[in-house]
């Protein structure tokens, strides 16, 4: 028994093992009618879409297990594109498979590093070539140059500044003023309170001035729920109750976290709850964050009635509505 | 020489004649390439690429990238006289009226998928096979870039129809560069061209999807494939596979019919899917409203693993000084992917600092050969996929009725409990797999032969591996861990100590592994039979 340690050795390339095409005519031609059936299926392929163009009216729609109703002209349209071009792979991996040679070869790899005399020329080269340029001799070119191209890079900053308008008071205002009525969406219809049972929910808009219109601006940051409780429902502070009207309360209807339009209700447990990132706020108790992500309660807009007995605006958002920015101060 | 061939020979020389290609394509056009069925991944990739391009193209003929408000009044009669942007109405028209209209976008958005899919299964098994060792360094720092604006490019082009879905997705992109610090609002304002939706954006966003990150993805794939080129593929190990060589089939003409075909078989499998499978169908979801949602709004899967950390995000905000950051938002949202996106395109660097390896690799690892290294992956993976199975919580709530809290904390805790047990659990596999790699070669494979001997006992008859199949499973090296001396060689303590020890620490992790057998163990068992 040697007690030399041996690492097992590499037996080297195995033996080419020749495919029975290359051995036997017979089924070098069974795979040559092969390749021909699946080049010739991608011809079918393309005549189906063909067919389908010419023939099925696009709005036909047909049922087809498992995919339901489908739009008959883009369905076969579609197969006959997929036959066409997969068949053509389909024959030309067949082809080379058991056609082509299959003979394993070998080559050499190179190392990637230059010889030392090459890596020292090419140093040396750089060098030589800095050292003619002077730049080492000539501070002045070097610092001036510096200097040239740190501000040239301004330029393109610069003239991307005309992008946008600078912020100002976009994020910290909406559209909501003391007395301006709240109207439904769709519809535009000023709200009484009578108009909400208890347990409903209304999506509500600052009304318009004659001449006005909405744009989705306006929207982003005007939208508004509103949600009638009973008011004895409430856990809020006296301030918060006297924002309220009949046990109806009015949140900002974008999410205080990312933006989402805070859009599901849940009449049971008076939750409401962002389906982007299910923060869920606490109607009871001016949607306060309960759960998930959200780091402050929806706004909260002071609502009460006009003389016509519609619902208004007792005042504007006392905070900038939406996700935070770092201009917002609480 | 029969006319064909002297057709072709004069094509050459006129090519020749003026270009000196002859000897190039001589050498090239007979280049070895390695077979192995996951060296296809990165083909896919490059073929999915092809057709975006192409049926991207087709697109554009349409489709209006336009924010303006127009009254729809085409052929989908739910949604007739409804306001909405031009682009969704555009979007809309090449759904219905156009022939192949539809197909044409399920097909882009399937091969934006498969492109997606691709690059993070080719970038798994380069980094699991240990492909991006030097000199590939600048390939798997151009990959991760790949993968990166593969992510952006994908979220804006699903984004430019402007539905409900997309245009939520654009709201929470927005509210994600709002909370940049000190810059932020200017930004978005910038972006967005005043407050959010604005009418800027979508035109925008679309010069940026067709033109400019297209223009970027064809110079990055160009030069990665170049360098594939010029370094030659890696290779598997097997009998005759070295180092310094490269076994496979010549790019002419097998491997180009192959590679070719395969193109065809994408693009086939692509426009079934595209057929057969509804994706985004945006005319369910309506046109964007700030002031309305759907529920289940979900990104598509590459964005889902960032949706899913910025749902399980504590609800943590600081207000001083009259001035609000947003960690809510912050880390989830770019703090964390900045992290995990600079450690995976620095980790050929790091490995290579903690094993002391400065050689070149042309034949790969079986992955169970680098535990740590699989281990490490399987802990990244981990916590992608927490991160992705919480971005679809709302999901899977209603589907395994569950309440949204407790996904969402299974999730919170999980983050941080699953991928460090990951990590344990695939390091002891791969341990596993090589003391049976070491059985095999040492006591053969077993045949399923009882042989009931003289004496009463009962065998199951072992019968060697092939010594092909022998070298394959010890053809790796094992290295030894690096010992950096306290002191060297003068007695003096060495700077950087601290550095060093955990250096020697991580080098002592990483050397672990079951010795591999020698010739002289096989012997010595073979005798004592």
């Amino acid at each position: 028994m040697s007690t030399e340690i041996e690492p097992i050795k590499d037996p080297g390339l195995p033996a080419h093992i020749h495919r029975r095409a290359d051995e036997d005519e017979k089924y070098a031609k069974r795979a040559e009618r092969q390749v021909a059936i699946l080049f010739m299926l991608s011809a079918f392929g393309t005549l189906l879409l063909i067919v389908s163009y010419i023939f099925i009216p696009g709005d036909k729609f047909i049922f087809v297990p498992i995919l339901g109703s489908t739009n008959a002209a883009q369905l076969f349209l579609g197969l006959g594109m997929a036959m066409a071009l997969f068949f053509i792979g389909a024959g030309a991996i067949h082809w080379a498979k058991n056609l082509m040679p299959d003979n394993e070869m070998v080559a050499e790899r190179h190392e990637f590093r230059s010889s030392d005399e090459d890596r020292e020329e090419f140093v040396k080269t750089v060098k030589a070539g800095a050292g003619a340029a002077g730049l080492g001799r000539r501070p002045l070119i070097k610092r001036t140059l510096g200097v040239a191209l740190g501000l040239s890079g301004l330029t393109p900053l610069l003239l991307l500044r005309d992008l946008g308008p600078l912020p100002k008071e976009d994020l910290q205002k909406t559209s909501w003023k003391a007395g301006t009525r709240l109207v439904t969406d769709p519809g535009n219809r000023p709200i009484l309170a009578s108009d909400l049972e208890v347990g409903a929910v209304a999506q509500t808009l600052p009304e318009l001035a004659a001449g006005e219109e909405r744009t989705l601006n306006d929207i982003g940051k005007d939208a508004v729920l509103l949600i009638r409780l009973r008011p004895e429902d409430f856990n809020l502070d006296a301030e918060r109750l006297s924002w309220t009207h009949e046990g109806i309360i009015a949140f900002s209807k974008i999410c205080s976290h990312m933006g989402c339009a805070v859009a599901l209700y849940e009449q049971q447990t008076k939750h409401l709850l962002c389906p982007c990132h299910q923060s869920t706020f606490d109607v009871t108790r001016a949607a306060k964050v309960i759960f998930g992500p959200a780091a402050r309660p929806l706004p909260q807009l002071a609502i009460t009635v006009d003389a016509d007995g519609y619902l208004v605006a007792k005042a504007p958002f006392s905070e900038p509505v939406g996700p935070s920015f770092w201009e917002r101060s609480s | 020489m029969t006319a064909r061939e002297r057709i072709a020979g004069n094509v050459a020389g006129y090519v020749d004649d003026r270009t000196g290609a002859a000897k190039w394509m001589k050498k090239n056009l007979t280049k070895v390439f390695p077979d192995h069925w996951s060296f296809l991944l990165g083909e896919i990739c490059l073929y999915s690429f092809i057709i975006l391009l192409a049926s991207g193209t087709f697109l554009t003929f349409w489709f209006d990238p336009s924010q303006r408000e127009v009254i729809y009044d085409g052929g989908y009669a739910p949604l007739s006289g409804l306001k909405m942007s031009a682009a969704y109405a555009s979007t809309l028209h090449l759904s219905f009226e156009v022939r192949g209209g539809l197909l044409m976008r399920q097909i882009h958005h399937w091969a934006a998928l498969i492109f997606m899919v691709g690059i993070v299964v080719h970038l798994l098994r380069v980094f699991f096979t240990g492909a991006f060792r030097k000199p590939r360094e600048f390939n798997w720092i151009i990959g991760v870039g790949l993968l990166t604006l593969g992510i952006v490019e994908g979220f804006l082009g699903y984004s430019l129809p402007d539905d409900l879905l997309s245009g939520t997705g654009i709201r929470i992109a927005e509210a994600i560069i709002q909370a940049l610090p000190v810059v932020g609002s200017y930004i978005a304002f910038f972006a967005f061209g005043g407050a959010f939706p604005g009418e800027a954006f979508i035109p925008r966003i679309y010069t940026v999807h067709v033109l400019l990150l297209p223009g970027i993805f064809l110079a990055l794939i160009t030069v990665h494939l170049m360098l594939v080129w010029y370094q030659k593929h890696t290779q598997f190990p097997g009998p005759g596979r070295t180092e310094k060589n490269v076994v496979g089939y010549p790019l002419m003409p097998a491997y180009m019919a192959k590679a070719g075909g395969f193109f065809f078989i994408v693009f086939g499998v692509t426009a079934f899917l595209g057929a057969v499978a509804s994706i985004n169908p945006i005319w369910l979801y309506g046109p964007y409203t700030p002031g309305q949602v759907s529920a289940g709004s979900q990104p598509d899967w590459y964005m889902g693993w960032l949706d899913g950390l910025v749902r399980m995000a504590p609800p943590l905000e600081t207000h001083a000084l009259g001035h609000t950051i947003s960690w809510n938002i912050l880390i989830p949202g770019l703090i964390l992917p900045g992290i995990m996106f600079t450690l995976l395109a620095l980790y050929p660097f790091i490995e290579s600092w903690a094993t002391g390896d400065k050689r070149e690799h042309h034949l790969l690892d079986r992955p169970r050969n680098a535990p740590n290294r699989t281990a490490l992956g399987a802990m990244a993976l981990t916590f992608t996929l927490v991160g992705l199975i919480n971005g679809g919580n709302d999901i899977l709530s209603t589907t395994f009725h569950l309440t949204i809290n407790q996904m969402m904390w299974f999730s919170r805790i999980a983050i941080f409990v699953l991928p460090p047990i990951a990590f344990v659990i695939t390091k002891r596999i791969c341990l596993s797999l090589q003391r049976a790699d070491r059985e095999l070669v040492l006591h053969g494979r077993e045949t399923g032969r009882l042989v009931r001997l003289p004496h009463g006992e009962f065998v199951e008859v072992h019968e060697p591996i092939s010594p092909e199949k022998a070298w394959t499973l010890t053809a790796h090296e094992q290295l030894a861990p690096l010992e950096l001396p306290e002191y060297d060689a003068a007695g003096v303590r060495r700077p950087g100590l601290l550095k060093n020890k955990i250096r020697n620490r991580i080098s002592r992790a990483n050397a672990v592994a079951v010795p591999k057998v020698t010739e002289s163990e096989r012997k010595e068992i073979e005798h004592g039979h």
